[in-house]
């Protein structure tokens, strides 16, 4: 299989404080991995640092055939990197279409641009009907879903989702799923970060757990299930 | 109060506001960008009045071109800045910036101040920036109507690009939250550049005015747009192009109203007044009239 990501002993400092000690993990080409990890395990660290967010103190990020470690986020996001971030980022003032626009900023090719539209009309129709409105005025989660066509439209080689179905209500949170099967069956590579971490491991090939910023276990989705308690990871076992 | 009057206050108040605006629009076009006050941004304007001041004296060059090599100074001027005095220190701290900014405007001014005259120089301006027009009883400078109409025209211009344009989007975008613009792709440096080149550009324009208003240019004469601008950015809110623009015109209308009711012991409080109303204003309303989305999180 052809390895679309691989992070070899990465340390992050935020200041003289490290976040993350050393963490190793591999994606390959059409991989669902999932990251899961109690609150301040380091896995937006992680993602930022990937993006390109976040200098690494060391340690390589290998994307495809380069290392990509401390290129700046223009350059990560060009190369093939889409992060869909926590707080989901969208840009308020800024229309759905404007908001999806920024997304293949330096990139724009009017047809497929077109095409990836309608495929996003048919993934998420609320980003139709809302199209020309201002994204701060979407509800929730449909702002996640803005912020994942946005992501989307650049047709990324490796698509990071940090927490997509954080704060949203359950019909959201079952939508998003979905969503993510659906991706997952077109075969794009995608690395997520879940806080609902029973159901992110089930529909993912691998999973890794990170505690305090190094990785504790990691393997397919059995494995990770008897080897821990999903739940104690979140209660603070 | 009579028709003629009202008329007569309210073109030349467009025209002060038309400045304003000028004015705010260039520092805020950094400021969204980078949260950067750029103290500089007056002696863009001075530095575009001195070309203009050289080419209209020692040049026989038309007065389009002059006009045209005078802002585009501007522009490149402002390019250049960033280029080597804030993009070195940009990710480090807002404050290295702050001094540099700082840095920049008195390396200008001495440059301003060694290399021409400490002293004020006259500018050679075509006669029509001295002439009026008549319309009935009033009487309107034309520079005031050549103010009015060409910041319609650079704000037409200025709302195609940001609105219309990949770009503009793009920067819209990056005023707004500049990590997550640069998630999607969006070059800081290319924003950034483009921010600076606005600004600078419409400092060069605002030279023209402004030194057509007192028809002299001196080394400190950045100061004085440099402090309307804050204000009226102050007043307008600090995250909204159009609230800069707004606050522009806002302050042009309160000054020219305290000129005409202050009874005459007390204009020379003018200022003081305008003070006193702004800050109670800010009390009332701290984000100004256009509040703007901003978003305070900086990520990395
Ligand atoms: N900007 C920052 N400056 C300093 N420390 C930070 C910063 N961001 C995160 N940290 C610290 O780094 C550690 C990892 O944070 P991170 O946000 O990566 O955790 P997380 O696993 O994503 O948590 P959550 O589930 O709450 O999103 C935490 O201890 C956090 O306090
Ligand atoms: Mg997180």
């Amino acid at each position: 299989m052809n390895e679309v990501l691989s992070v070899s002993d990465l340390i992050v400092k935020y200041g003289n404080v490290e976040a993350i000690h050393g963490i190793s993990l591999t994606i390959d080409q059409s991989e669902l991995i999932t990251i899961c990890g109690a609150n301040g395990a380091g896995k937006s660290t992680l993602l930022k640092t990937i993006a390109g967010l976040i200098r690494p103190a060391a340690g390589t990020i290998q994307f495809l055939d380069q290392d990509i470690a401390g290129k700046k986020p223009e350059d990560v996001h060009k190369l093939g990197v889409a992060l869909v971030p926590e707080a989901r980022e969208i840009f308020p003032s800024l229309t759905v279409a404007e908001n999806l626009r920024v997304g293949v900023f330096g990139q724009y090719h009017a047809k497929q641009y077109a095409e990836d539209l309608e495929d996003m009309f048919t993934l998420f129709p609320i980003l139709k009907t809302r199209y020309q409105q201002a994204g701060g005025l979407l509800s929730g989660g449909e702002q996640q879903m803005l912020a994942i066509a946005r992501g989307l439209v650049s047709r990324p080689q490796l698509l990071m989702l940090d927490e997509p179905t954080l704060g949203l209500s359950p019909t959201y949170v079952d939508q998003i799923f979905d969503l993510i099967t659906h991706l997952k069956q077109r075969k794009i590579t995608i690395l997520l970060v879940e806080q609902n971490a029973n159901r992110a491991i089930e529909i993912s090939d691998r999973a890794y757990l990170i505690k305090n910023g190094s990785v504790e276990f990691n393997g397919n989705a059995d494995e990770m299930q008897s080897k821990i308690d999903l739940e104690s990871i979140y209660l603070g076992g | 109060m009579n028709f003629n009057i009202i008329l007569e206050f309210s073109i030349n108040t467009l025209a002060l506001g038309s400045l304003y605006a000028l004015i705010s629009l260039g520092l805020v076009f950094v400021f969204g960008i980078m949260q950067l006050v750029n103290f500089a941004y007056g002696e863009y304007i001075m530095f575009s009045g001195y070309l203009l001041y050289f080419l209209g004296v020692f040049t026989n060059l038309p007065w389009f071109l002059v006009f045209a090599i005078s802002i585009l100074g501007g522009a490149i001027i402002g390019f250049l800045s960033e280029l080597v005095a804030f993009r070195p220190f940009r990710g480090r701290s807002l404050e290295a910036l702050f001094v540099s900014s700082f840095a920049v405007s008195l390396i200008l001014q001495n440059t301003a101040v060694l290399s021409v005259s400490p002293r004020s120089k006259a500018v050679d301006l075509p006669a029509i920036f001295n002439e009026a027009v008549q319309f009935g009883e009033i009487t309107i400078p034309i520079r005031n109507l050549l103010t009015i109409a060409v910041t319609i025209i650079l704000l037409v211009g200025l709302l195609v690009l940001m609105k219309k344009t990949p770009l503009g989007i793009a920067m819209r975008a990056a005023s707004e939250n500049f990590p997550a613009a640069r998630l999607m792709g969006v070059p800081a440096n290319l924003v950034i550049s483009i921010a600076f080149i606005i600004s600078g550009f419409l400092a060069g324009v605002v030279a023209i005015f402004w030194s057509a208003r007192s028809g002299a240019v001196e080394p400190m004469m950045g100061q004085g747009p440099l402090l309307v601008g804050f204000i009226a950015v102050v007043i307008g809110g600090m995250y909204s192009l159009t609230g800069s623009v707004l606050g522009g015109f806002a302050y042009a209308v309160l000054a020219n109203l305290l000129s005409m009711f202050l009874p005459n012991e007390l204009l020379s409080f003018r200022d003081a007044f305008m003070f006193v109303i702004v800050i109670t204003f800010l009390v009332i309303r701290p984000q100004g009239l256009i509040k703007g989305t901003y978003t305070e999180e900086r990520v990395g």
